[in-house]
């Protein structure tokens, strides 16, 4: 087992030593997912919402397929992205493929349906607490949407974790849509899956410990601040 | 139950600038990236894996400012590539596919720009007893006889239909064998010589990846310089008439500094730890 501590010296000689190109690489990977995350969220968390609160029809069908979406195949989400994508396809006139803009879209297809249901999920259970209490005040749909997303606000912040673990985590779409390009759209995973296929193993575990210390840190930094949030407010 | 309005209002600035701080970086990224002149090239695991492009590449874009994107993936893929308009160039190696692209209508001025060659590589305790043949078709003949498991890349890539061509000179249809000592990984080159290190079976490699290749275990090459194992490169350029965003101009000032003097130097000086692994062969090279 000497690629496991092979891959641990990569790793902190990574690290250690400021490689520019980790950086870079680092970088472009968070602020991909980021933005990914991001964008899935203002959509996602009033979409999860309104299916807890709003009463339509279709909605039971609109839940399910939701849920069922969270299982997306990263893979088959990079197809059907890059087929839309493409020159010959229907968006190709935006030359949007093999950029990281591509990338964005397609980790924001892929995470929307998890920030969603997980903000369904919690919005739920406020929902029967405060359903009579926000009637009986008179406020409207929209408000209520609101009050239960404040409310449940640090629920929410770990479907959005959720979220961003899962784009950062990803390589089969962006490894498609992204064209894994260096300088261009090269990510943490893409450039993992390189090393792998080089035979580099130990530098592509390197990248790996990499990866995970800094998941570790977003998550990290995101309940530190929930935590001094609520002592503020307390 | 808080209504608090004003942490609310808090909260909204809060995200609001985040949002605006992410799409600030999205714009600084990528398009004032994509504003500098950019081609993008469809080329094979075996050029880019090999370090041949990191290593040529900053060459051409130190003379010309223009910036070469490359998406490695299969021969087979990155025609695929070319034929949707997704690339400018198309750098791959399969002459009989590179033909049909160019006679299909998908890719114009094919030009010939550097060859090595295949090995067969194999577990060093030679099971199939093949180390040394020179006749490459021979040897998959015993591979086939013996049953000893033998790695496809199963992609239709350039090394994959190289290794078909093989398969049916030695008049041997392996595919009904897939899975017991035949095995298509449906990968590249890097990820099919893994699965020969891990399972210790057979594999045709271009040599460029072989000898970059780093997690060689107990692999080493057992059949070399037969003919039929020669591995030619060609360049083409994704046809501007079926495909009118082709960005013309850059890409062939890419193929002609690609297949001239300073190109074709540039290859033959790419030696990674001494040795040569791209041959420069395009026709006008000299002049």
């Amino acid at each position: 087992m000497t690629e496991l501590s092979d891959a641990f010296v990569a790793a902190f000689r990574l690290v250690v030593s400021l490689d520019p190109a980790l950086g870079e690489i680092v970088l472009r990977s968070l602020q991909v997912s980021l933005t990914a995350v991001a964008a899935a969220s203002l959509v996602a968390l009033p979409l999860g919402a309104a299916l807890a609160l709003l009463r339509f029809p279709g909605r039971g069908a609109l839940t399910v397929l939701v849920n069922a979406m969270m299982g997306l195949p990263p893979v088959v989400v990079g197809l059907v992205v890059y087929l839309l994508l493409s020159r010959s396809g229907p968006l190709g006139v935006l030359g949007l493929l093999f950029t990281p803009a591509a990338m964005i879209v397609a980790q924001t297809v892929l995470i929307l349906p998890i920030v969603a249901s997980l903000a369904r999920e919690s919005s739920e259970g406020l929902w029967s607490e405060y359903r009579e209490q926000l009637a009986s005040f008179g406020v409207g749909p929209g408000r209520a949407i609101g009050t239960v997303l404040w409310d449940g606000r640090h629920a929410l912040a770990t479907a959005v974790l959720a979220g961003f673990g899962r784009a950062s985590a990803e390589v089969g779409a962006v490894m498609i849509v992204g064209g894994n390009i260096d300088h261009v759209t090269r990510v943490m995973t893409t450039a993992i899956a390189l090393e792998t296929s080089k035979g580099d193993l130990a530098l592509a575990l390197g990248l790996g410990v990499v990866l995970i210390v800094i998941s570790i840190s977003v998550n990290a930094a995101i309940y530190g601040l929930g935590r001094s949030r609520r002592r503020e407010g307390a | 139950m808080r209504t608090g309005t004003d942490r609310r209002r808090r909260a909204f600035l809060t995200g609001a600038t985040v949002a605006a701080l992410l799409a600030a970086t999205m714009t600084t990224a990528g398009p004032a990236r994509a504003a500098d002149p950019y081609i993008t090239v469809a080329s094979t695991t075996s050029t880019d894996n090999s370090g041949l492009f990191r290593d040529i590449l900053p060459k051409f874009e130190a003379r010309t400012g223009i910036g070469v994107r490359v998406v490695a993936v299969g021969t087979g893929a990155a025609l695929k590539l070319g034929a949707k308009g997704d690339a400018d160039v198309v750098l791959v190696h399969a002459r009989a596919a590179e033909d049909r692209f160019v006679a299909d209508g998908f890719g114009v001025d094919r030009r010939d720009v550097m060859y090595n060659d295949y090995v067969v590589v194999g577990p060093k305790d030679d099971p199939a007893g093949i180390e040394g043949m020179t006749d490459a078709a021979a040897a998959f003949a015993r591979i086939a006889a013996k049953g000893v498991p033998f790695s496809s890349r199963g992609d239709d890539s350039g090394t994959n239909k190289k290794e078909l061509q093989l398969w049916q000179a030695a008049g041997i249809d392996p595919k009904p064998h897939s899975g017991t000592w035949y095995f298509e990984t449906g990968s590249g080159m890097g990820a099919t010589l893994n699965t020969a290190a891990g399972r210790g079976t057979y594999a045709l490699s271009d040599r460029a990846t072989w000898l970059a290749f780093r997690n060689r275990a107990g692999l080493a090459i057992a059949v070399e310089g037969d003919r039929r194992l020669f591995n030619p490169y060609g360049v083409m350029l994704v046809n501007p008439a079926k495909h009118g965003h082709v960005k013309v101009k850059e890409a062939r000032m890419f193929m002609d500094w690609l297949t001239g003097p300073a190109g074709q130097a540039a290859i033959a000086a790419f030696r990674p730890g001494g040795r040569q692994l791209f041959f420069p062969n395009a026709k006008n090279a000299t002049n």
